[in-house]
């Protein structure tokens, strides 16, 4: 209540800063319509609304987003903008050349984001230099999850090289049991080789190959052993995995059929569903190497006309970064708060860790954006490596004819 | 007036479907050519630039798989459906006694879609599931049946599916066919004392020839367009050895917003049809006129 109360005097201070006399309106276009995420939108919808505002929810399941990707196109090129769209990475500054998105740079100024914001995802809400975007989570992607009665059974403790990965697995192996849980499905895939290729090429390496696309790094003796690590972990996993939906893949691992998975933090829901414990039941840590891989998801804003839906726009693009939603989003859907301001006592075990090494990779410079998740790079560049990755992963295809075929694939897709 | 109503009602009524299939079909394949020679991404752009689409499709290693994968899919499924579609019929006209209930039975799997025949055969033939969790279960334990997650084998998967939903349908199409056939003729070579195999060889089948070309016809075009049985089946997978021209070119337009690349796609999956279909017109056409 006292939030909601807090909340209400900001907004109204937003809107007699901004001395405007219409009502608040935002049309929002989103594809968080599984059971967390609608819970945790519906919480924006309510703070939207105890400030004045009228939301109309635009929700479109289905496809990870492509099906909400479609509508908002049909919606853009028929002259129609929703206020706001769930865009991320890359894909906003995509939108942006379209000549179709706002400038909240007011907002953002007034409330201060550059300082509360860490500087690598903030470049990821500005179009050049201009706010655009407002970001609403940090969920981390390079994760290894494990059961933590199977590994303290086989005296396993929880691997920090991919050496001891490799050891452990093998003995896991032998002891009759799964070492790593994964489904086949070429998003999964690229999951585990980023998180591979963090661990062998280091965070320098990493930007290098992923965010420049440099093509002596794609194609170096180091990629080559991420390949490689790739093919041994290929035998790690049982051989039904192909297809197999990753929360499939963390029930194996929470029933002890398998002992590892590695996947991005939104599996936590799942063992936390199902009552597990962090530290106790199920055990998290950040697969080896140093670095932090994030998958910020954002609302982007679209240059729409009227009073009241830009009041609405700067109101919500307000309210997604406030830390009263940036605390209650993120409780109910895994991830962490975009802001590092935001106090953390409600937050469970993992989450803990996963803020403070975004704050430690952050400082380091190593805090990068994942690729198989769309932020580090366009459409088009990073289905290009995921095609290589699946079609090495579910082949005998070895790894220099794996290089070869990224750089050929890489540069085909510019 | 009435006169003029009279002489121009046919052609007022079918104005509008001509004028919709004139925008809706013939100016969205234009529309389709138009794109795929620019370098669109996320929205359509409309400056042409050559070939260069079609240059990235031809060298792109996934575009490879799927359209291999349309020829020997289209084949194997075209193939092995009106053989044994033809076998059904021929049995199936006999004479028997319970034509009509195992007509039925046949011909039911048509009425299903896609996706449930997708998601029915992918948990029939998941090794740990299905058929070979089976088959081990009863004591062979060297039994294996992997093909769904082999690379290599899972194209075959989606003709084993495909097969069984269609192959009823084209029984009933080569059962219609055999019925039509004169029975005087038969008779006749019955009366002669010709063996019933080369009743069927010599007669029937040879009379039966537009029913094969329908048949392939409604065969093919299923094939070209395949797309939700390949989505339940195996999602493509693995890898993308199981991707076909229609998944891929949906892939490239909804999700990593490439639509010239996703255009150039189409327009040669269109170009595929085109060599089936117009060598069919041209003959039906022909044969009118003579």
């Amino acid at each position: 209540m006292k939030m909601n109360v807090m909340g209400a005097v900001s907004g109204l201070a937003l809107l007699v800063s901004t001395a405007a006399v219409a009502e608040p309106t935002a049309e929002v276009l989103h594809y968080w319509t599984s059971g967390g995420e609608a819970k945790s939108v519906a919480v924006l919808q309510e703070e939207f609304a105890a400030n004045g505002g009228t939301w109309t929810d635009m929700p479109v399941a289905g496809g990870g987003g492509d099906a909400a990707g479609t509508a908002l196109r049909a919606r853009v090129l028929s002259g129609n903008a929703p206020t706001a769209a769930q865009i991320k990475g890359p894909a906003i500054q995509e939108w942006y050349e379209e000549g179709v998105l706002a400038d909240i740079s007011a907002v953002a100024e007034a409330n201060n984001w550059a300082e509360v914001l860490p500087a690598s995802i903030a470049g990821h809400m500005k179009c050049e230099g201009t706010w655009c975007a407002a970001p609403v989570n940090v969920h981390r992607v390079d994760w290894i999850w494990a059961n933590a009665e199977v590994l303290a059974a086989n005296g396993i403790d929880m691997p920090t090289t991919w050496d001891e990965f490799n050891a452990a697995a093998a003995k896991l192996q032998d002891a009759g049991i799964i070492p790593l849980a994964h489904g086949g499905q070429a998003w999964q895939d690229a999951t585990v080789f980023e998180a591979v290729a963090l661990g062998i090429l280091g965070a320098e390496g990493y930007h290098k190959a992923f965010v420049d696309l440099d093509t002596d790094t794609l194609t170096s003796d180091s990629m080559k052993a991420v390949f490689d690590q790739m093919r041994t972990m290929r035998g790690y996993v049982d051989s039904n995995f192909s297809g197999r939906d990753w929360n499939l893949a963390t029930a194996m691992v929470m029933n002890g059929e398998a002992a590892f998975q590695i996947m991005g933090d939104w599996a936590k829901g799942e063992f936390m569903a199902a009552g597990q414990v962090p530290g106790e039941d199920f055990l998290c840590i950040s697969t080896p190497g140093e670095g932090f891989l994030y998958n910020v998801d954002s609302f982007a804003m679209f240059d729409v006309g009227g009073d009241d839906k830009k009041e609405g726009q700067a109101l919500l693009a307000e309210l997604v970064v406030g830390k009263n939603f940036q605390e209650v989003f993120n409780l109910n859907k895994g991830s962490i708060p975009a802001r590092t301001d935001v106090a953390l006592d409600a937050f469970d075990s993992c989450a803990h860790l996963s803020a403070a090494d975004m704050a430690a990779s952050n400082e380091g410079g190593s805090l990068l954006p994942s690729y198989a998740h769309g932020m580090a790079l366009r459409g088009a560049q990073s289905g290009a490596i995921t095609d290589v990755v699946t079609a090495h992963f579910n082949s005998d295809m070895s790894s220099d004819e794996a290089v070869e075929m990224l750089a050929n694939a890489i540069a085909n897709s510019l | 007036m009435t006169k003029w109503l009279e002489e121009n009602t046919p052609k007022l009524v079918l104005a509008p479907s001509f004028v919709a299939v004139l925008i809706f079909v013939y100016g969205f394949i234009a529309w389709t050519a138009w794109v795929s020679l620019t370098r669109s991404r996320l929205l359509p752009k409309y400056e042409i630039d050559g070939f260069i689409q079609y240059d990235r499709l031809f060298s792109s290693p996934r575009w490879d798989t799927a359209f291999s994968n349309l020829f020997v899919f289209g084949f194997l499924f075209i193939v092995i459906a009106m053989v044994l579609g033809l076998i059904l019929a021929i049995l199936l006209d006999q004479n028997i006694r319970t034509e009509g209930a195992i007509r039925t039975i046949y011909l039911y799997p048509m009425a299903l879609s896609m996706i449930v025949t997708g998601t029915a055969w992918k948990w029939i033939l998941n090794p740990g599931l299905g058929l070979e969790a089976t088959v081990r279960g009863w004591g062979f334990e060297n039994f294996t049946f992997d093909w769904l997650v082999n690379p290599d084998m899972a194209i075959y998967t989606v003709v084993i599916a495909a097969i069984w939903q269609s192959s009823g349908f084209v029984m009933a199409l080569f059962l219609a066919g055999l019925r039509s056939v004169d029975t005087e003729i038969i008779r006749a070579a019955q009366v002669d004392g010709i063996p019933t195999w080369r009743v069927y060889t010599a007669i029937i089948i040879p009379a039966m020839a537009p029913i094969f070309l329908s048949a392939f016809i409604v065969l093919s075009h299923l094939a070209i367009k395949s797309f939700d049985l390949v989505i339940a089946l195996t999602g493509g997978g693995p890898g993308y050895a199981t991707d076909l021209p229609a998944t891929y070119m949906y892939a490239m337009a909804f999700s990593r917003g490439d639509i010239g690349q996703a255009a150039s796609s189409a327009m040669i999956m269109m170009l595929v049809v085109f060599a089936i279909i117009v060598p069919y017109l041209y003959s039906e056409l022909r044969s009118k006129d003579g």
